[in-house]
């Protein structure tokens, strides 16, 4: 037997503060407090750096079911599997007035080849500028912020980053359409980022080929009801380092039982990961809402 | 950097295939063609709307957060009002006879939350009435600009 050490420690410390959260949510559902001023599944989903948003996207919706008049707190986890990686991350969000949300993640990245772990954490900020995804003609539009700290630089700086934490900033357009494919609610989001992150960061921050860039990010999804949504993203990725970096793409199935609690699950198409091509996979994500 | 118009350029150029994609599928979601019976028949016709209504009275008058705006309200009254209105912007062939929905919602202070909390209880009122999700989706399109008219009057 051995004691953990300190980083598996915290691992842990945070995963029963999620597991607490996630599972107090569900068995709270319905309760007289907690945020429930928005439509059933207007908040989104949990994306991979913390903010609102699909899995890989973010989106113009502030995390939660808040309104004008409302607080909210969410809380979750998720998982992405490829051939040859693994990203875990778990996260916090608060939403105040549906104006500000701040959202807290920490990722930990798996090499199972390298028997290596990378861990990062990310602080998110993003502000509502205008707009209701639903109820105004034009769509919703927010400016956000990720600051991103690698805890484990080592490999980032092998591969020639320059950094090992950045800052993002992105606009993101949303709009849910009532009715319009066919009767269906369909959904679609635009975000425009600027970053210097290799792999969100994972590998540090810029290198030898670029720096900063611009990036296009796209979310689109069919509502087949009000509790399931089918969709696709797809993000477009810098190219800093030696090794190649490939956009991204999912698709996407999230259910949502209840204002409590949401599930997601996607496949992953990643492309070329730090010298390892085609990576491709499942992701799965679950979060709480109060 | 940072962000400057070759930057832009650069990034709308390599994403230009999946754009042109998305702005497609949104414009063919946007041009859907609408089938041939009227919202109103798609709803169910004078029985189907009739249905939903008396579902949505019943759901209101069993919630505890939004039933005190309808405490002092005329039950029959409110069905009648209703059923027109639903009709009348579903396409059937009705007149909306009652107030304007400012009129009716003076003085109420109603908050987005509340609005919201209406819908809800609608869209369960038309799950309850067996309403196809299409047809409510429409009929929701058809509701939510009245937003503006009724919030914080």
């Amino acid at each position: 037997m051995r004691f953990p050490t300190m980083r598996e420690g915290r691992g842990i410390v945070l995963r029963f503060m999620f597991f607490m959260l996630i599972s107090g949510a569900t068995l709270l559902n319905s309760a007289a407090y907690g945020a429930s001023g928005k439509i059933l599944a207007t908040p989104g989903v949990f994306q991979v750096e913390g903010a609102a948003g699909g899995g890989l996207v973010p989106w113009a919706q502030l995390a939660g079911y808040a309104s004008d008049e409302e607080f909210a707190l969410n809380g979750f986890c998720s998982r992405a599997q490829v051939d040859d990686y693994r990203l875990d991350v778990c996260g916090a969000q608060a939403n105040f007035y549906d104006r500000v949300e701040i959202s807290l993640a920490r990722q930990n990245f798996s090499v199972a080849a390298l028997d290596a772990e990378i861990e990062q954490d990310i602080v998110g900020f993003k502000t509502r500028l205008y707009g209701d995804i639903i109820y105004t003609s034009w769509p919703q539009l927010s400016l956000g912020v990720q600051h991103k700290k690698l805890a484990d630089p080592a490999i980032a700086y092998l591969l020639g980053a320059e950094q090992d934490s950045g800052t993002d900033i992105y606009l993101a357009v949303s709009k849910l359409h009532l009715g319009a494919a066919a009767g269906y609610n369909f959904f679609w989001n635009v975000a425009a980022r600027s970053t210097d992150a290799n792999q969100l960061g994972i590998l540090g921050f810029g290198g030898p080929r670029d720096n900063r860039t611009l990036n296009i990010e796209l979310s689109s999804a069919i509502f087949l009801n009000p509790h399931w949504a089918l969709g696709f993203e797809y993000r477009q990725k810098p190219d800093n380092l030696v090794v190649r970096e490939d956009d991204w793409r999912d698709l996407f199935v999230a259910w949502f039982p209840n204002k409590s609690v949401s599930l997601t699950a996607a496949w992953l198409d990643l492309g070329d990961v730090a010298g390892q091509s085609d990576q491709r996979g499942w992701y799965f994500s679950l979060g709480g809402y109060w | 950097m940072i962000i400057n118009r070759s930057n832009i350029v650069a990034a709308l150029r390599r994403a230009r295939g999946l754009i042109g994609l998305f702005l497609g599928a949104i414009f063919l979601a946007a041009c859907a063609v609408h089938p041939k019976p009227s919202l109103y028949e798609q709803l169910g016709g004078r029985e189907g709307v009739a249905l939903i209504v008396d579902h949505l009275i019943e759901r209101i008058g069993a919630d505890d957060k939004i039933f005190h705006f309808y405490a002092e309200t005329k039950i029959s009254r409110f069905r009648e009002h209703l059923q027109g209105q639903l009709c009348a912007v579903s396409d059937g062939p009705c007149h909306y006879a009652g107030d304007s929905m400012e009129q009716v919602h003076a003085g109420m202070m109603i908050q987005e939350a509340d609005f919201n909390h209406l819908v809800e209880l609608l869209i369960g009122a038309m799950e309850d009435a067996g309403t196809p999700v299409p047809a409510q989706n429409r009929l929701l399109a058809r509701l939510a600009p009245m937003r503006g008219q009724i919030l914080h009057r």
